[in-house]
């Protein structure tokens, strides 16, 4: 039984964009959330270090310095005009959320307390400044759940534990045009078509084509991997962050605050390390030339442990109390997991996979493009699953609890305007009929490959050939690892045939995603012959504008066989406003 | 080593009864009960059923009770379990089960959205943040921490045998806004609490405290509440 619902808004994803997001279509227009977890699962809330806007409150600063700092963090990938709608919003995204009731830490003066975060400095790049507005170490738990909380006030309407699996288009006279979606529900097995005028993908990362990541079990990138099928591109997907501070062997993150805080990185050899790397800022570097130069000295010999595999995050500096209130959960992972004690203990630590750049290409009021220029009307993306581009080639820390707020909110307020004015679409006989036939196919096969060994083997590849630092050979192992595995995934066999809860099935369906855009990743990164912020080619050591100032847009495309697929690659320029690309030195 | 893990299995399409079932893994000391869980799902049967995300005790998914006791299975790890002996895996218990170690978290967060857990304000909004100090601030913190994960709910006797209890889980949440300064709906949230099934029901056997994941003094806030209420006027 196919049941079949209507909304003007549906949003597909609950963490900090979907929310935000839902609270401004929702008091709009009528408005349904999906969910394949309960909205206060989602990754947001594992974000830890804070959300920065320049409000002042502790030192000088402007919005103009956080436009600077994002666009000379991204390595001068991002569209400054992005950036610098980013950069001015951010202090009314705090402002709400502290009006909603965030619990921010405060000054002596009551004020909203701001720190130190990396790639954030005064003056353009002069010395580091206190922009990053937090709550503890666990400012993206206190931005989930304040936002859920309002969702509760204002009634938005949940579907949780509904998996979106399919986007529905309509071909009209004005182009392809989004016009609902299908979702499995996860506790009956039963399939919803949910017909809107606008749809928001607020679905979040990939983070799980890698081994070792901060992301969760969950961030499997079904978002993008259904729009990518739907022919619609997906741009700048080979910049993937990876965090510095990856708890060794497990990839939990430790966040960059602890080093905002003061916290040092040191090699075997007691070093600060990071003096060498970037003498100005040292340790609050962009992520991309820490976690570089993490690997580096582990690369030369200089890392610690048994394997001399990681290197040390040193708070044993620092004042307990200062460590207890500003950075107690952290601290309490490397207790848990590691069994060491942060006040007396280096923590072993090394870099994780952490956030995509890239996503689905979208103008700054979120409108999803299917080319470089052209909507797709009615349909929306924000936060991790988007590419605006406000993060360019490396993201900064804090910089995507900024982004959900501020675009999300923007994509809630331009997808309820749309709706307001544009009419629901016919949808075709049996909306459903690829969803139905894609999960028959999977909880039907009796092939004899496993869900676990094919995700084990994908991450294992990517961990060694598409990580912190790639050559064109090592891509091309990647990339081949990637088609062998993904000739065998048509041979897995879900064990599970139930309709209940069947989770199983769930992770055949997400690892076809991944598969989909570790090949995506790949291709585009094999592109790209140079080195540009979160992408280092050592066969390509340097960044060269000359060929290279451009976003990747890729396209999947079918082969002329019919049978097959193969990925396109085009180019769209960046959007620069005031800033002259400069060598990016700290 | 090799551990054994004994869960209790239930799927309602196979059949009305729960059993308990064993499987051997092979796990180290500092792995997760959750790694455990996942290695049997995995390798051996996947229509093992439970849920997960972070897997690193912040999102509140993978409560569940782990010999006995109330855990995130992502947060224990297999050598503070006892691992020469099986480890018990069973569903939370109060809440109806769905499929092994799935329940339906609807009566839960049912609770807490009773309470009203959002900041209550009047009058026109401040352009820039409202003050608060650092002590008023400090006020409400460790009932901030909570992941909503049912742990300290589901380990309450009386959410056990009475059905229509809010649990301490709701009662945390209404605590967080009760003690904020900045909120001015203490009145309606004491009186959605002072209700029959309110925290009068509580009877201090701190299970819920040593439950938290997230080290919140469950009951401490309980009290906090009751205290509130006594002293209201």
């Amino acid at each position: 039984m196919v049941q079949t619902h209507k909304y003007d808004v549906v949003i597909v994803g609950a963490g900090g964009a979907g929310m935000r997001a839902a609270l401004e279509a929702g008091q709009r227009t009528r408005t349904a959330v999906l969910t394949k977890l309960y909205p206060t699962r989602s990754h947001t809330g594992a974000a830890q270090g804070g959300m920065c806007a320049a409000l002042a409150n502790v030192e000088e600063d402007n919005w103009e310095w956080h436009t600077f700092d994002t666009v000379k963090g991204g390595d001068y990938l991002v569209d400054q005009d992005a950036a610098e709608v980013m950069a001015k919003e951010a202090i009314d995204a705090v402002l709400d959320l502290e009006k909603m009731g965030l619990p921010f830490n405060r000054t002596e003066e009551g004020r909203i307390d701001q720190r130190r975060f990396g790639g954030h400095t005064r003056n353009h790049g002069e010395a580091a400044v206190r922009r990053s507005c937090f709550a503890a170490d666990r400012t993206g738990h206190m931005i989930l759940q304040t936002l859920y909380q309002q969702c509760i006030k204002h009634n938005v309407e949940f579907y949780n534990e509904f998996y979106v699996l399919d986007l529905l288009t309509k071909e009209t006279p004005g182009g392809t045009k989004a016009t609902g979606v299908v979702a499995y529900e996860l506790a009956t097995g039963e399939i919803h078509v949910f017909k809107a005028k606008a749809i928001i993908f607020a679905t979040g990362g990939f983070g799980k084509v890698f081994r070792t990541t901060s992301n969760a079990h969950t961030l499997t990138g079904d978002g993008m991997g259904i729009v990518w099928r739907k022919g619609l591109p997906l741009e700048d997907m080979e910049f993937f962050q990876f965090h510095p501070t990856g708890l060794a062997g497990l990839g939990v993150l430790l966040s960059e605050a602890a080093r905002g805080e003061g916290g040092i990185l040191r090699n075997s050899e007691n070093e600060r390390f990071m003096e060498r790397y970037a003498p100005t800022i040292k340790d609050l570097a962009p992520r991309d030339m820490v976690a570089r130069a993490m690997a580096n000295e582990v690369r030369e010999g200089r890392g610690a442990g048994p394997d001399k595999a990681y290197v040390y995050l040193d708070l044993t500096h620092l004042p307990k109390e200062q460590i207890d209130a500003k950075l107690p959960d952290i601290t309490e992972f490397a207790r848990t997991y590691l069994g060491v004690e942060p006040y007396t203990e280096m923590i072993p630590v090394f870099p994780t996979a952490h956030y995509a750049m890239g996503g689905i290409p979208t103008n700054i009021k979120g409108e999803a493009l299917r080319d470089n220029e052209t909507v797709v009307p009615g349909l929306y993306a924000a936060g991790e699953v988007a590419c605006v581009s406000v993060h360019g080639a490396n993201r900064l820390g804090t910089n995507s609890l900024l982004d959900i707020n501020v675009f999300g909110r923007r994509a809630g307020i331009y997808a309820a305007e749309y709706a307001a004015t544009a009419e629901f679409e016919e949808l075709p006989e049996a909306p459903e009929q690829l969803v139905v036939d894609q999960i028959e196919m999977l909880r039907d096969a009796g092939g004899s490959e496993r869900v676990a060994a094919i995700r084990a083997e994908l991450q294992a590849t990517m961990d060694i050939n598409a990580q912190v630092y790639r050559d064109e050979g090592s891509l091309k192992q990647a990339l081949s690892d990637i088609e062998g595995l993904q000739a065998r995934y048509v041979n897995i066999s879900v064990q599970d045939k139930g309709k209940r809860f069947n989770t199983d099935l769930l992770e055949a369906i997400e690892l076809g995603f991944l598969l989909d855009l570790a090949e995506v990743l790949v291709v585009s990164a094999l592109a790209r012959n140079e080195s540009r912020g979160g992408h280092y080619r050592e066969d390509y050591p340097h960044r060269d504008d000359v060929n290279f100032m451009r976003h990747t847009m890729a396209y999947r495309e079918k082969t002329e066989e019919g049978a097959g697929h193969r990925i396109r690659l085009d180019y769209k320029p960046v959007v620069q406003t005031r800033y002259e690309p400069m060598e990016r030195k700290y | 080593m090799d551990v054994t893990v004994k869960i209790l299995r239930y799927n309602p399409e196979v059949s009305e009864d729960a059993s308990w079932e064993s499987y051997q893994v092979s796990a180290e000391p500092t792995d997760r009960v959750l790694d455990a869980l996942h290695k049997v799902k995995w390798d051996l049967d996947g229509s093992l059923t439970f849920r997960r995300s972070c897997a690193h005790g912040v999102c509140g998914s993978d409560a569940m009770r782990i010999n006995g006791k109330n855990r995130l299975a992502c947060k224990t790890l297999i050598k503070d379990v006892n691992p020469s002996q099986p480890i018990s895996v069973e569903p939370i218990k109060g809440l109806p089960v769905l499929k092994d170690l799935v329940v339906d978290m609807e009566p839960f967060f049912d609770a807490y959205r009773s309470v009203m857990p959002f900041l209550v304000t009047s009058g026109n909004e401040p352009t820039r943040e409202r003050l608060q100090s650092q002590t008023d601030r400090e006020r409400f913190d460790d009932t901030t921490k909570c992941i909503l994960c049912a742990a300290c709910t589901t380990s309450c006797p009386v959410y056990w045998t009475d059905g229509q209890y809010f649990g301490p889980q709701a009662i945390v949440g209404a605590h967080r806004f009760i003690f904020d300064s900045r909120d001015e709906g203490t009145d309606q949230r004491l009186e959605i609490l002072n209700d029959k099934e309110g925290v009068w029901r509580c009877r201090t056997t701190f299970n819920c405290t040593e439950a938290c994941p997230r080290g919140i003094e469950v009951t401490k806030a309980i009290q906090e509440v009751k205290r509130a209420l006594i002293f209201r006027r």
